[in-house]
C-alpha cells in the first residue's frame, strides 16, 4: 500500500478495518484520507507558478554558483490545495472544539485580527524604510505599549521579544544590567518547583543559578523556605502568578517585599495573566519585570507552535535597560530608537528589526475589541469556567489543591490508581471522545498531573458536554474497562505513537531511497 | 460582547453550582488592596466595524511597498507570495492548533514541519534542519552557542560583513555568557583574513552569503581552515532565495547554517513574524537548539510524525537545555513550506535567476549615471551604491517621488563616516523595468 512507504502491512489488518468492518482499497476510509509526502508525490519537473521569463543578461555570481540539482519536489496549485487541506483535517484545532491546555490559553481567534493585520498598509510595509513613511505602524505600537503598561500599571514596556520565553530573557537581562550597574555580583536566580521549564533555561542563559523553592500544601510557593533562600546572592525570583497550579498567590506582595528587602528584583511569568486582566494590575503586586504572551492572553494565533510574542513590562528600575529599538514622541511624529548611543545604559538589541509586529496588530485589535470592561469579562469567564469544571469533577477525579482557582484547575492521577490507567493513557482516551487532552504531568508538584483550562472562549454548554466526557472516562476507568485507555486512541488519524523509536533512531528528513 | 458565550443565566447556574455568590468571590485570594474596583482607564468594547476603521486609519498613514517603486532589503525582502499559500495558512485547523505535543491529532502540523526540513536542509545542503526559530537574528545567536557546545571552544569570530543588527542580537544572546568571547573586527570579512584570525580557541568564524553588501564568497578554504582547528563554519543566509542560485553553504563545508527564510511565503510585516532556519549536520543534533520533528510508526506500524529529541529542550532539561526556545515560527513555517513546494525545483531557481537577472539590469543602469558607482563585483539581488551625497536625505527625497529607493546605510552604521553615502540596493522579482527607469530618472535628477 503507498500509504505505508517503506513498512508494506497486510491490507487485512485491523488498521484498514472501517468500524463496520469493511475494508478499502486506497486504506482511506471516507473522510479520513491518507497522505503521502510532497516528495512522494511531485518531483523536480512539477512546479505550482508561472514566472516570468527571463531577460537576457551576463550572470554576476562571480561563478560561485549552485550546479547540482537540488532535489526540491514541486506540485501543482490543485495538488498543492489537496495536500495541504488534507494534511489541515489531521490536525486537531480551536475552532473545531475545546481545547484545555493549561497554561497554553488555547481561546478563540478573531478573524477581525486577521483581515487588519493583511491591510497592505500594515503588511506590506519594510522594517527599514524612511520613519516618515511608517507613522501608523509607530502610532500602532505606541498604542499596543500604551494598553500593555496601563493593563499591568507598569510605567515602561520593550516590545521586541519574539515568544514568551524571549521575554523572559528580556526581563532577565535587564534585572542583570541593573544588578552591574550597582556594582553587585548577584548569581542566584530563585524559581519555585512548579515553574515552566523556559524559567531556568532563561536563567542558565543569563549565567544564573537556580535554586528551585518547595511549594507548601496549599500548592503555593512556601514562604518561610523562600525567605531562608533570600540572600545577598540571590538576583531575582521568578514566579507564575496566577501559579501553574492555577492558584493565585496569597501572599505575593509580602513575598515581593522580601525580595526587594534583600536588594533582589521580582521576575513576573506573564503566562497566566488571562485570569486576572483588568482585574489585578502585576504593577500592583510589587513586579519589577513581566512577559506578556500575546499569543495566550491576547489572542493571537498559535499556528502549530508559532509565531508568538513576548513583550515585557518594565518598572522604573528596571526601565532604563531595555533593549532598542523602541518608540519615542518626538517634535515631528513619531521617532524610533534603533542604536545604543553613549551614555545608554539599554542592554542591547534582542532581535534584528522591531519585533513581532503582526502579532501586534492582532492582539491591539483584541484588546480594543474587548475594552477595558471586555477585558475584565475575559478575566471573570475563563475563571468562572474552571472553577465550574472544578467543581463539577471534584467528586470523582482527585483535587490536587483546595480552590478556588483561576482559570485553570489541577487534578492528579490518585482517583486512577489500581485501575491500570495512567494519566497519558487517560488523555489519549479524551482524543477519541474529540477532544485534545489538556496538559499532562506539568507542573512536576504533583504526580500525573492533569491541567485543564477551558478559557472564556466557551459557553456553558460546551463546558457541560466536556464535563460529561471526562464522568464518562472515570466512571470507565473505575469500572475496570482499561482496554478503553490502555490502546487509545482508537478513532484518530492514528494509533499512539512510538516515540522512544523516534528519539532513539532520529529520522529528521525524507530522503531519496533507491 | 461578541467573543463572550456565557449568559447571565449562566453565570448565575455556574456561580450557585461552584457554591459562591458573586464572581469576586473566586478572586478572594487576590490581596484586598490589589483586587481593581473599577474597569483601568482605557476606552470600552467596540464593535468590529469600529475596529477596522480604526486600523484602516493607521493604515493609511503608511506607505506601503506595493504602492511604490520599492528596492529595500538589508535582510527583509519583497517577494510575490502566490495566493494559495495565505489561502491554506487561513485554514483554522493550521491557524488554531498549538504546537504539537499530540501527535495523533496533530499530523497535519508534524509532517507539513517535516517537509519543511526536508527542503531546508536541501537548499542549504545540510544533512538536518530545526524546526525554525524566532528569525535569522536570533538564529545566528543560537548558532553561536551552539557552536559553542559543539566544539568546547570559546572564542567566536564574528565577520564584519555580517548584517549589523545580526552582530548586535549574538553579542546581546552572549553578553551573559562568560564562556564566550565574541571576536569582530569590522574590516575583516574577506576569506584570508578570517582565517588569519583562527587559533586552536576559536570555536567558529559566523560569515554571511551574500554577505550585508552583496558580495558573494567562496567559504570553502575557510572551512578547510576551520575543520582543521576542530571549529565550525556557521554560514548566515539572509536572502535565501539565493539558494537557489549561488553555491549552497552545505557545498562549502559549513557545519550550521542559519537563514532569515522570510522571502519564501512570508510579507514584509515590519520586521516580524518571520521565520528563521537552523540547519546542521546529523552527528550534531543533539546540541541543536528548537523543536525538531521526527519520523516514526503508530501501534499499527503506520508511518508517522513526532516531536523528538526533546531532552535536549528546557520542558525536560530546565537549566541544562540547549536553549530556552519553547515557541517557534509555526504559521511562519508553514507559509515557508507551501510557497516552496509551489515552486518546487524549477520555480525555485527560475526565481533565484530572475531576482539575479534584474538586479543585474538595474546595477547596468545605475553604473550608467555620473558620479553614482556601484561597488560590487558581484551580487545576487542585492548590491552597494556609493551615491555623490548623503544616502539617507537622497532615500528621504526619493520617498517624496513615491520611490522608495534602498536602505542607506547610515542606518545601520550610524557612526561610520564611510557609509555616509552609501545605499543599499535590492531587486526582486516583483520589480519592474518602469520602476528601475523611474529610480534611475529619479537619481539622476538627485544627483546633478
Amino acid at each position: 500500500m503507498m500509504n505505508k512507504q517503506g513498512r508494506p502491512t497486510d491490507i487485512n489488518t485491523a488498521a484498514n478495518l472501517s468500524p463496520g468492518g469493511v475494508t478499502t482499497h486506497t486504506g482511506n476510509r471516507g473522510l479520513e484520507q491518507d497522505e503521502l509526502l510532497i516528495y512522494e508525490i511531485g518531483d523536480t519537473q512539477r512546479t505550482g507558478v508561472d514566472l516570468e521569463d527571463l531577460p537576457v543578461f551576463e550572470s554576476r555570481l562571480g561563478g560561485i554558483t549552485r550546479d547540482n540539482e537540488i532535489g526540491l519536489a514541486g506540485l501543482s496549485e490543485p495538488e498543492v490545495m489537496r495536500h495541504y487541506t488534507r494534511l489541515s483535517r489531521k490536525n486537531y484545532a480551536i475552532d473545531m472544539g475545546l481545547y484545555p491546555l493549561g497554561s497554553c490559553t488555547m481561546k478563540h481567534n478573531p478573524r477581525i485580527n486577521e483581515k487588519v493585520a493583511r491591510l497592505p498598509g500594515l503588511a506590506d510595509i519594510h522594517p527599514l524604510q524612511p520613519i516618515s513613511t511608517v507613522q501608523g505602524a509607530l502610532d500602532l505600537m505606541d498604542r499596543l505599549a500604551h494598553w500593555l503598561k496601563t493593563l499591568t500599571g507598569m510605567p515602561a514596556v520593550a516590545m521586541s521579544p519574539k515568544a514568551g520565553a524571549h521575554g523572559e530573557l528580556c526581563g532577565l537581562m535587564a534585572i542583570r544590567s541593573a544588578l552591574d550597574k550597582r556594582g553587585e555580583n548577584r548569581t542566584i536566580v530563585l524559581a519555585p518547583e512548579s515553574a515552566h521549564g523556559t524559567n531556568p533555561a532563561t536563567a542558565a542563559l543569563c549565567g544564573y543559578k537556580v535554586k528551585s523553592i518547595p511549594a507548601n500544601k496549599a500548592g503555593r510557593v512556601d514562604l518561610p523556605a523562600l525567605k531562608a533562600a533570600l540572600g545577598p546572592d540571590v538576583a531575582a525570583i521568578m514566579l507564575t502568578n496566577p501559579n501553574t497550579c492555577g492558584l493565585f498567590e496569597r501572599d505575593i506582595i509580602e513575598i515581593a517585599d522580601a525580595v526587594h528587602a534583600a536588594g533582589g528584583y521580582f521576575y513576573c511569568d506573564g503566562a497566566n495573566f488571562n485570569a486576572i486582566v483588568g482585574k489585578v494590575r502585576p504593577g500592583d503586586l510589587g513586579v519589577d519585570a513581566m512577559h506578556i504572551n500575546l499569543h495566550k492572553t491576547f489572542s493571537t494565533p498559535h499556528g502549530g507552535g508559532g509565531p508568538g510574542a513576548g513583550p515585557v513590562v518594565l518598572s522604573e528600575a528596571l526601565a532604563p535597560f531595555a533593549p532598542v529599538p523602541y518608540v519615542i514622541h518626538g517634535k515631528d511624529g513619531f521617532e524610533m530608537v534603533e542604536h545604543v548611543t553613549g551614555g545608554a545604559e539599554s542592554f542591547g538589541r534582542m532581535t534584528a528589526f522591531h519585533g513581532q509586529m503582526g502579532m501586534n496588530i492582532r492582539a491591539l485589535a483584541f484588546m480594543m475589541s474587548h475594552g477595558s470592561d471586555g477585558l475584565a469579562r475575559v478575566a471573570e469567564d475563563s475563571v468562572l469556567n474552571a472553577n465550574y469544571v472544578m467543581a463539577s469533577l471534584q467528586d470523582i477525579m482527585t483535587l490536587s489543591f483546595e480552590g478556588p482557582c483561576m482559570h485553570e484547575c489541577l487534578f492528579d492521577d490518585r482517583f486512577l490508581e489500581g485501575t491500570g490507567v495512567t494519566t497519558l493513557d487517560f488523555a489519549k482516551a479524551m482524543i477519541d471522545e474529540g477532544y485534545h487532552p489538556m496538559t499532562m504531568y506539568f507542573p512536576l508538584v504533583v504526580n500525573g498531573a492533569m491541567l485543564i483550562e477551558p478559557t472564556e472562549s466557551e459557553s456553558k454548554q460546551s463546558v457541560d458536554q466536556f464535563i460529561g466526557a471526562l464522568r464518562h472516562l472515570v466512571t470507565q476507568a473505575k469500572l475496570g474497562n482499561s482496554a478503553l485507555f490502555t490502546g487509545a486512541p482508537y478513532l484518530a488519524p492514528l494509533k499512539r505513537l512510538d516515540e522512544t523509536l523516534a528519539a532513539r533512531n532520529p529520522v529528521l528528513r525524507w530522503r531519496k531511497t533507491d | 460582547m461578541r467573543y463572550l458565550p456565557l449568559s447571565p443565566t449562566d453565570r448565575t447556574e455556574m456561580l450557585e453550582k461552584i457554591g459562591v455568590t458573586e464572581i469576586n468571590d473566586l478572586f478572594s485570594d487576590v490581596p484586598t488592596t490589589a483586587l481593581l474596583k473599577d474597569h483601568v482607564d482605557l476606552p470600552g468594547h467596540m464593535p468590529e466595524m469600529a475596529v477596522d476603521r480604526e486600523f484602516r486609519a493607521m493604515a493609511e498613514k503608511n506607505m506601503p511597498a506595493g504602492s511604490v517603486a520599492f528596492f529595500c532589503g538589508a535582510g527583509a525582502y519583497r517577494h510575490y507570495v502566490p495566493s494559495t499559500v495565505d489561502h491554506l495558512i487561513q485554514r483554522g485547523e493550521f491557524l488554531t492548533a498549538y504546537t504539537p505535543y499530540q501527535p495523533e491529532i496533530s499530523q497535519g502540523t508534524l509532517q507539513a514541519l517535516y517537509e519543511f526540513q526536508t527542503q531546508v536542509a536541501q537548499i542549504t545542503g545540510m544533512e538536518v534542519s530545526n524546526a525554525s526559530m524566532y528569525d535569522g537574528s536570533t538564529a545566528c545567536g543560537e548558532a553561536v552557542l551552539m557552536a559553542r557546545r559543539a566544539s568546547r571552544k570559546k572564542k567566536a569570530i564574528l565577520s564584519g560583513s555580517l548584517h549589523p543588527q545580526y552582530i548586535e542580537v549574538t553579542r546581546c544572546a552572549t553578553k551573559f555568557t562568560e564562556d564566550i568571547t565574541l571576536i569582530n573586527p569590522p574590516s575583516v570579512y574577506l576569506v584570508d583574513d578570517l582565517i588569519d584570525q583562527i587559533d586552536e580557541e576559536t570555536s567558529c568564524v559566523v560569515v554571511q552569503n551574500p554577505d550585508f553588501f552583496g558580495n558573494i564568497q567562496d567559504y570553502t578554504k575557510l572551512a578547510e581552515a576551520l575543520h582543521a582547528q576542530k571549529a565550525l563554519l556557521v554560514v548566515v543566509v539572509t536572502e535565501v532565495v539565493s539558494l537557489g542560485a549561488v553555491r549552497s553553504p552545505g557545498a562549502m563545508g559549513a557545519d550550521i547554517v542559519v537563514a532569515e527564510g522570510q522571502s519564501i511565503g512570508n510579507g514584509l510585516t515590519f520586521g516580524g513574524p518571520y521565520v528563521g532556519l537552523l540547519a546542521t549536520r546529523q552527528k550534531l543534533v543533539r546540541t541543536m537548539p528548537g523543536r525538531v520533528c521526527g519520523e516514526t510508526v503508530d501501534a499499527d506500524g503506520k508511518r508517522g510524525f513526532v516531536l523528538t529529541l526533546s531532552t535536549r529542550e528546557q520542558h525536560i532539561r530546565r537549566e541544562k537545555a540547549t536553549s530556552n526556545i519553547c515557541t517557534n515560527a509555526g504559521l511562519c513555517t508553514l507559509a515557508f513550506t507551501i510557497h516552496m513546494t509551489l515552486l518546487g525545483e524549477k520555480g525555485f531557481r527560475h526565481l533565484a535567476r530572475l531576482n539575479h537577472a534584474k538586479a543585474v539590469q538595474l546595477a547596468d543602469k545605475i553604473s550608467g549615471i555620473d558620479g553614482v558607482e556601484v561597488l560590487n563585483k558581484n551580487f545576487f539581488n542585492e548590491f552597494t551604491v556609493a551615491l555623490p551625497m548623503d544616502a539617507a536625505e537622497a532615500i528621504e527625497r526619493l520617498a517624496d517621488m513615491k520611490i522608495l529607493g534602498g536602505v542607506p546605510l547610515s542606518r545601520l552604521y550610524p557612526n561610520d563616516p564611510d557609509m555616509k553615502n552609501r545605499l543599499l540596493v535590492a531587486v526582486t522579482e516583483t520589480v519592474t523595468e518602469e520602476d528601475m527607469d523611474r529610480l534611475v530618472c529619479a537619481l539622476k535628477e538627485l544627483v546633478k
